[in-house]
Parts: C-alpha cells; structure tokens; sequence
C-alpha cells in the first residue's frame, strides 16, 4: 500500500494555470501533473503554448492565475531557483547555455560548488564535469571540462545542457524539444537517457512535436491546444504513432 | 579541432586577453627605456606614477566587472567626488575620519545601488543614463559646494593618514591597498560566485535567468561596486592631496575606461580580465607620464592613447569574435 502511495506521488501539479502577454492568453486554466517514475510527453501543435506552459512550471513564468503544488505542497512565489532547488531540472529548447563561458561554468551555472562565503571549489567542479560529460558520451574526446562551450556543435551543447540536469539527481527533468537539429545518434542517445531516468524511478516532461519521438519514449500523453489541456490519455489506450497522431487532430478539431 | 592545437588554443583563450595588455604595457615600456633611459631610472618619475595608479586601479577593477555584465557607467567620475565629498565635508565638521572614510564608501555604493536600480528596473540604456547621472550629480556637488574646494590638513594627524597614505620604507602605502584590491578582486572575478554570475549573466542574461540566476540584482550588485571603487579612489586621491575640490575625477573618466578596453576586457560582456585590467591601467598611466619624460609635448598624450584604444581594439578581433 505504501508504495502504492509512492508511486503515485505527485512531484508536481499545475492546477488551472493561467498566463498572459499583453492581450494574448497564453495558457488558460492548463492543469498538468507529473508523478513520480513516469514519463510524460506534452504534445500539441506550434503556438500551443507547451512552451509557456513549462517555462511557468519550472519558474522562468509567474503564472497569472492558478496554482503550484510540489508533492502536495501549495508553493507562493515560484521561480526558477526555487524550482531547481525543488529538484525539477530543465533541458530548454535554446539550451540556456552561455557560449563564451567553459563547459563546467555551464554545468554548474546557478548551483555551483561552493566553500563558505560564495567562493567556488573549482577542482571538483572540474572533475565532476569531465566525469559528467564522458558519462553523457555526447561531446568528442578531445574536448574538456574547460573548453568554451561556442566551440562545441549542436549535439554536444545538448550534451552539456543534459549533463547539468543531471548532475542534482533531479527528480524530475523536463525535456523541450531535447531531438531538435539532433542526428539519428544524438536523438537515440537523448531515449537512452530518458530510460535511464525512468529506470532510477524518477521522472521525465518531454515536450515535442514530433509524435513519433514523444509516442516511443512516453508512459502518458498530454495532449494541449491553444493554451488549454484538451486531451489526456495513457499509452495503454493508445496503439500506435498513428492512432496517437489521429487521436490529436480529432481532439484539436473538435476543440 | 585538433590536439595538439587545443592545449595551447586553450591556454591562449583562458589568458589571451590578458597577455595582449602585458604585451602592450612591455612594449611601451620598451619605447620609453630606449628614448629616455636617464629619465627612467629617476625613482621620482615613477613615483608620481604610483600617485596615480591606485586611484586608476580603484575605479578601474570594478568597471572591469560591469563591462563583463553587459553594462557600463559613466556616473563613477561623478560618484567619486560625492564620496569624497561626504568624506571631506565630516572631517572638517570633526568628525573622526575612520568614521569619514566608511560613511565616504557608503555614499559611493548607495550611489551606485541607485543608478544600477534605476538603470535596470526602467529597462534604460546604461550608457545613456549614466551619462545624465554622470552630469547631475557633478551638478549637485557644483551646487552644494559653490565650486569651493575643502582643505583637511588635520586628518594628517590621524590614524588613518599614514595607515592608507603613508610612506612604508619610502613606499608609498596606496600602493600596498590597491595591490590588495587587485588580489581581491582576482579571486572576486574569477573564483567566487559573484563573479562567475557576472560573466553568466554579461554573456546570455536569458540563459541566466533560466539558470535561476537573479539577473537584475547581479547587475544592480555590479553598478554598486562600481561606486564602491569610485569612493575609494575619491578618497584615497583626497587624503593624498588634503583637498576635495569639486571637479575632482572628471580627468578620471576617460581613462578609466580606456584602461578597462586597452586591458583586453571586451566591450560585448561575458568576458573580462582582472589582471589585463592593472596592465592597462599601467599602460594609461605610463602613457601620462612618459611621453613627457622622454620630452615630447603633452599634447601628444591624448594621441597615443587614442592609438592605443584603437590598437587594443583591434587585439580584441584578432583575438577571436564573440562566440554564440
């Protein structure tokens, strides 16, 4: 029974979220949750607001109106440190990378290593980051923990935008877009790396559109349009890409 | 890239900006030696160089920061004579000038708190109103003062004077200080949180913020030690000469920032070099003084320090572009 329970945690729920810019509502009343061990892919068509929607969930967005709940706890002022700090990682569409700064800088922005009095411990930071990003296997040999991150492709930016979600155990790590202008490879190495998430029981948002990505790797679909949850379905109710992708414009239309 | 090449395009790239500044200070010095060398070797000719470049590093280390942060100020020229002001005007109402010197500091980061929040929460250009901040508070000063200098002969008497001032062994004790704030802000920059934000956040602020890094106070942090610098330089400068005057550290502005761009810290953020940074406030500051010493004309300062911006400039492309 308990770990009936445990499975079925909440790690976090957006309950009738709201967001505006200027005039334009860009998530009306989304709901969304993500338990523990799953993984859930958000789909919906460009302009749907997936973006917004997980930008507000990870604290880049204070939503308008609507509230934030981690494992069952009503959160006030949300925003991006409170939610790293939560243990909710996020992999941005952009890779919110700073090009001219190290990879171990980049792995580290934000939550660095640090002595007493904010100075930072360098040597591990170091260390760590080269294990990290061997680990990852995404960025070549002769590349290390101290090269600019400008120099590296786009897989490997990838590579390093991974790396650091992972380094804090999160809990939960949200994936947008993660297989854009990636190749073949890279794309199979990113599925690894959700299973392996999933496998340690922890959980993956994977935001995309292209469905047969989402459908491959996804426990749950979430389906939204124009701001709104329209849809929400599990992978046992669903057989197929096709039908997946069927199910969505049957849901858009009608919506 | 290849191997064998990435060791020392990774040495040239962690260090790059820096030795471009060490070499220009070298080959001015260089110049300098071969034109004049009596004038060289006269100890008193460097000396009113260490006048200067504590003052230069002051104001000039912290810039050093806000230029890698995105943003730049002028308004320090200014700030520095309201701390000095502050400092001077408390000495000669009696109050005690270590009291003075804290309450001078204090005047410069609450400028600079000031300026950075109104520059940043309004979304302005920092250029452009730090620029007006710049003028105003220069007014204000012009006001308060009715262009009258103070005189504050008795802070000689003070603990403070030959702590700060003084002659150690015949050296200079603003030498040691600045010493100390380079080392300071060494590990500031380039060890601490602070300054690993300030890059973070110079180089892609919307990263940044992704990151959780709060973007605003970082920037606001930075305009404030900009002020923090320009009161140390405002004071020292005063306790060394007694006096405040009021248009105490408008020399100061150009040269300062010369010094930041001719120290190899590019203009377009993310970047910057603490230790180019003393070289380029050494070449700034050599230039003042050696142009005379081997008995050319001082009209001739203005000219090679416009040929040395431009030179450092063009160091900073052949260094490499921005990388995105």
């Amino acid at each position: 029974m308990s770990q009936f329970f445990l499975l079925m945690e909440n790690i976090i729920e957006l309950n009738k979220v709201t967001k505006k810019f200027g005039g334009i509502t860009a998530l009306n009343k989304a709901s969304l949750h993500v338990k523990k061990g799953e993984v859930v892919g958000l789909i919906g068509d460009n302009g749907a607001g997936k973006s917004t929607l997980i930008k507000t969930l990870v604290g880049v967005y204070s939503p308008d109106e609507g509230d934030i709940i981690i494992r069952g706890k009503e959160v006030n002022s949300w925003n991006a440190l409170k939610a790293r700090e939560a243990g909710i990682e996020t992999v941005f569409q952009d890779r919110a990378l700073t090009p001219q700064q190290s990879i171990v800088k980049n792995i580290f922005m934000g939550k660095e290593l640090r002595y007493p009095f904010g100075f930072i411990k360098e040597k591990k930071q170091i260390n760590e980051a080269n294990r990290l990003i061997r680990e990852i296997g995404f960025t070549s040999k002769l590349i290390n923990a101290e090269s600019a991150v400008g120099n590296l492709s786009g897989g490997e930016r990838q590579g390093v935008a991974i790396a650091r979600a992972i380094y804090n155990n999160a809990e939960l790590i949200v994936l947008d877009e993660p297989t854009n202008n990636l190749s073949l490879n890279e794309t199979q190495k990113v599925f690894d790396f959700v299973l392996n998430v999933k496998k340690s029981n922890r959980s993956v948002l994977f935001i995309g559109h292209n469905i047969y990505h989402v459908y491959d790797i996804s426990d749950r679909f979430v389906i939204l349009d124009r701001g709104e949850v329209v849809h929400e379905l599990n992978k046992e109710n669903v057989s197929s890409p096709e039908e997946l992708m069927k199910i969505m414009r049957q849901t858009i239309i009608s919506h | 890239m290849n191997n064998n090449k990435s060791f020392i395009t990774n040495m040239f790239h962690k260090n790059g900006r820096a030795l471009g500044s060490i070499g220009y200070f070298t080959l001015l010095m260089a110049i300098f030696l071969i034109g004049a060398p009596e004038a060289w070797i006269r100890p008193n000719l460097h000396q009113s160089v260490f006048v200067m470049m504590p003052t230069l590093i002051f104001l000039t280390i912290p810039l050093v920061f806000l230029v890698a942060s995105g943003e730049i100020d002028l308004s320090f020229a200014s700030t520095y004579a309201v701390a000095a002001y502050v400092f001077a005007l408390l000495v000669k109402n009696g109050v005690d000038p270590a009291i003075c010197f804290v309450a001078g500091v204090f005047t410069g980061a609450a400028i600079g708190a000031l300026v950075g929040t109104l520059i940043v929460v309004f979304r302005l250009s920092s250029l452009v109103a730090s620029l007006g901040v710049l003028f105003l508070l220069r007014g204000v000063i012009l006001l308060l003062t009715k262009s009258r200098s103070i005189t504050i002969m008795e802070v000689e008497n003070h603990w403070i004077y030959p702590l700060l001032v003084g002659k150690f062994y015949g050296f200079p004790m603003q030498i040691f200080w600045a010493a100390l704030f380079v080392i300071f802000c060494y590990y500031f920059f380039n060890k601490h949180v602070f300054g690993i934000h300030i890059q973070h956040v110079g180089d892609n602020s919307v990263s940044a913020e992704q990151m959780g890094i709060n973007v605003s106070a970082v920037k606001i942090k930075a305009f404030m030690f900009v002020g923090i610098g320009a009161a140390l330089g405002g004071i020292f400068t005063t306790l060394i000469t007694y006096t405040f005057f009021p248009t105490q550290g408008f020399g100061y502005l150009l040269l300062a920032l010369a010094a930041v761009f001719v120290g190899g810290t590019p203009y377009w953020g993310g970047l910057g070099t603490i230790i180019g940074a003393v070289f380029g406030v050494g070449v700034i500051a050599y230039m003042e003084i050696g142009i005379i010493a081997i008995g050319w004309s001082g009209e001739w300062r203005q000219f090679f320090n416009g040929l040395i911006i431009l030179l450092a400039l063009l160091g900073h492309r052949l260094h490499g572009e921005r990388v995105r």
